[in-house]
């Protein structure tokens, strides 16, 4: 602080506590955890070893493929898997028979279905996969046979993509009515609250239910992705805007809000180039803590099949397949879909709360 | 208080009068003041807190919070202030006139530095390139004595020592040339030592630039070094104005004495300052005739019924039933 030194000039609030954050481990770990996911998403036609809809209904609920290294005289090999077939027993339940007689091994960088790499870069290579006719399940595969590892990360372009447009619709929305709101005051303020408080009202989840009602059951799936995009920001925007609107309040009564007005700032371009600027501490907070909130919102809706259909995959929608207590009696590996889920919003709520911590050094020493 | 010059006032204020609404009832915060300003000049309004002289500082700028309503008249260049809106009270905030407020750390965005501070202020008004708009910012920060300039552009204002701030703040308010600045309290935040620098600084863009000046303070001893006229603020109305050597050498109004009494003095020896005894009346309940009667040593009978008008005499003016005697 003290010019006497020739201090270092321009650290931000912001870089401040970005230093911070690099301190947190907690936090830091759930961050490259997020990007970890957020980087297969992209590169999910490269990592999955199939196409999220290519099927083999003779090896429904094959269960996770087996990874050897010793064959049946144990020698050592290269990792390698066997084919196998399925057949029923006389419960006419399904039975996998596993042929040792031809070992597949792993490769990598195989010629395979062909995609694009986030719509653009076509390829049809992939990071594993086995020679036909054997097949490779990671983690298990579905009623319909199709690699679960593959659907998961097909799933995750929806799930960990629609938090994020979600919370960017939200909280342009938010910021932009609610800063006007609380700074312009007088009946605008009030017309806006109370257009909130009819929103907030209404119990979310039905809201969500009596929103996706309004429209046809049967869209393409990239509709349905949008059309809960925009439900789920049309539901959670009134929230933040009360918050951003006490906030605004608050800080239109500081000086250097009168100073820009001296200076002859418009009203907007008060709210943009100053109040939002001030609420950035915690807008990023409140952002990273509800981005589970609209990934949950999907998961819910696709669980009870009205977001994204089959063929198309999201975690709600693989989710679906573990909501009998036989399927996961039986094909405990359906669950899958669930523990990415978990981890994800798992990890964006400690990256919240390491950002919260970050942005208010009081608060981390107040704490054991 | 016009000095009688023939040239037309900067800034011509009639009859100013400043109501709040609240919920115990109207109050009137600034009762009917007038006084005008030319060019280069520098009018000192000194008070007591809440004598209403901060409020008659926001007014001139249209900065009144909800709930207040002024009267009377603000014409500043032929134009008449409570008149204007949208462009054209944006252009007269920030071209026409500049503020500079009483604390720095508060009236500037914590979180952005210096230079976007300074370069959006000038994108407001002007069309001017990000590059030549931080050349003129750092220009304007090396004429307010700011040591290394093109560093301190990129600095947060926590990162600035208190006078660096109010440097910052002043560069601000003077960065698009205003002909008239408005400085409430510029110094009271800041250390003594610091302040004395600030005061020389204003002293300097005065000269250099014809600057008018209002210069709101409590502090008699800042109103001494910078102003050319002085007003003094009671409940709402002048109670004394004139030259400013005039008022403080031959004060007329027993408040106006008083106020240059409650000054420690080294000259006059062991003798302690003395204050006014009583304190500022409640706006919404002045006291009927003169509003500083109930604390005036000189009080007659005629004070507490008839409030007095603004007499000329000589080169000062004062609302006084007894006065001081002259010199």
């Amino acid at each position: 602080m003290s010019a006497a030194n020739s201090a270092q000039y321009g650290f931000s609030p912001m870089r401040r506590a970005l230093r911070r954050l690099g301190r947190n481990p907690v936090a830091l770990a759930s961050a490259w955890l997020l990007a970890a996911f957020y980087l297969s998403a992209i590169a999910a036609g490269f990592l999955a070893p199939y196409h999220f809809d290519d099927e083999r209904r003779d090896l429904s609920y094959h269960p996770p493929t087996a990874l050897h290294v010793r064959d049946a005289a144990g020698a050592w090999h290269w990792p390698f898997v066997y084919t196998t077939s399925a057949s029923f027993d006389r419960f006419y339940r399904r039975q996998f028979a596993v042929d040792t007689a031809k070992q597949y091994p792993l490769r990598f960088w195989v010629k395979g279905s062909h995609y694009r790499i986030l719509g653009l870069v076509p390829s049809d290579r992939h990071l594993v996969g086995v020679d036909a006719p054997a097949r490779i399940y990671l983690l298990g595969a579905d009623a319909r046979g199709r690699d679960l590892l593959s659907r998961i990360l097909y799933g995750s372009q929806v799930s960990l993509s629609i938090g994020l447009a979600g919370v960017l619709i939200t909280f342009s929305l938010g910021l932009l009515i609610g800063g006007l709101a609380g700074y312009l005051g007088g009946w605008v303020d009030d017309v806006i609250m109370r257009l909130c408080e009819m929103l907030m009202m209404v119990p979310g989840f039905y809201l969500l239910l009596a929103l996706r009602a309004a429209f046809p059951p049967q869209l393409s799936s990239i509709a349905v992705y949008w059309l809960i995009v925009v439900i789920l920001s049309f539901i959670g925007w009134a929230g933040l805007a009360r918050v951003v609107r006490g906030m605004a309040a608050s800080l239109r009564e500081r000086e250097f809000v009168t100073a820009a007005k001296v200076a002859g700032c418009t009203p907007v371009g008060i709210v943009w180039g100053h109040l939002i600027p001030n609420m950035a501490s915690y807008t990023i907070i409140a952002a990273t803590l509800s981005v589970p909130g609209y990934m949950l919102g999907e998961t819910a809706l696709s669980l009870l099949g009205l977001g994204i259909q089959d063929p198309h995959a999201s975690w709600g929608n693989l989710l679906s397949e573990a909501m009998s207590i036989g399927q996961v009696q039986f094909h405990p590996w359906v669950l899958w879909p669930g523990a990415f889920i978990s981890a994800t919003v798992m990890a964006y709520n400690l990256l919240g709360d390491g950002l919260r911590d970050a942005f208010d050094p009081r608060l981390e020493a107040g704490r054991s | 208080m016009n000095t009688g010059a023939p040239q037309a006032a900067l800034l011509e204020v009639r009859d100013l009068e400043i109501t709040f609404f609240s919920d115990r009832g109207a109050l009137t915060a600034v009762d009917g003041i007038s006084f005008s300003i030319g060019a280069g000049e520098t009018l000192g309004l000194v008070g007591e807190s809440g004598c209403g002289k901060s409020v008659t500082g926001a007014a001139l700028l249209k900065l009144l919070p909800r709930g207040a309503k002024a009267g009377g008249s603000i014409c500043y260049a032929g134009s008449e202030v409570t008149q204007l809106s949208g462009q054209a009270l944006q252009r007269f905030r920030g071209k026409e006139v500049g503020m500079v407020f009483q604390d720095p750390l508060s009236a500037l965005n914590p979180v952005l530095s210096i230079g976007e501070q300074m370069v959006e202020t000038l994108k407001a008004h002007e069309v001017v390139s990000s590059q030549s708009a931080r050349l003129r910012a750092q220009e304007v920060l090396d004429a307010v004595g700011m040591p290394d300039p093109s560093r301190v552009l990129s600095a947060y204002p926590h990162e600035l020592s208190g006078g660096m701030r109010q440097r910052a703040l002043i560069a601000m308010a003077i960065l698009l040339r205003p002909k008239l600045l408005i400085a409430d309290e510029p110094t009271t935040a800041l250390d003594v030592t610091v302040q004395a620098q600030i005061i020389e600084l204003l002293q300097r863009l005065r000269a250099e630039q014809r600057l008018a000046m209002i210069l709101i303070s409590h502090d008699l001893g800042v109103v001494a070094q910078l102003a050319d006229i002085v007003a003094v603020m009671y409940a709402g109305r002048f109670v004394e104005t004139g030259d400013m050597r005039a008022v403080f050498k031959h004060p007329r109004h027993p408040y106006t004495a008083g106020l240059l009494r409650s000054i420690p003095s080294l000259t006059r020896g062991a003798d302690l300052s003395q204050g006014i005894p009583g304190s500022v009346p409640d706006p919404l309940h002045l006291p009927l005739g003169c509003a500083f009667h109930p604390r005036c040593p000189r009080a007659i009978d005629q004070c507490p019924t008839v409030i007095p008008s603004l007499i000329a005499q000589g080169i000062t003016r004062f609302a006084c039933h007894n006065p001081e005697p002259g010199s």
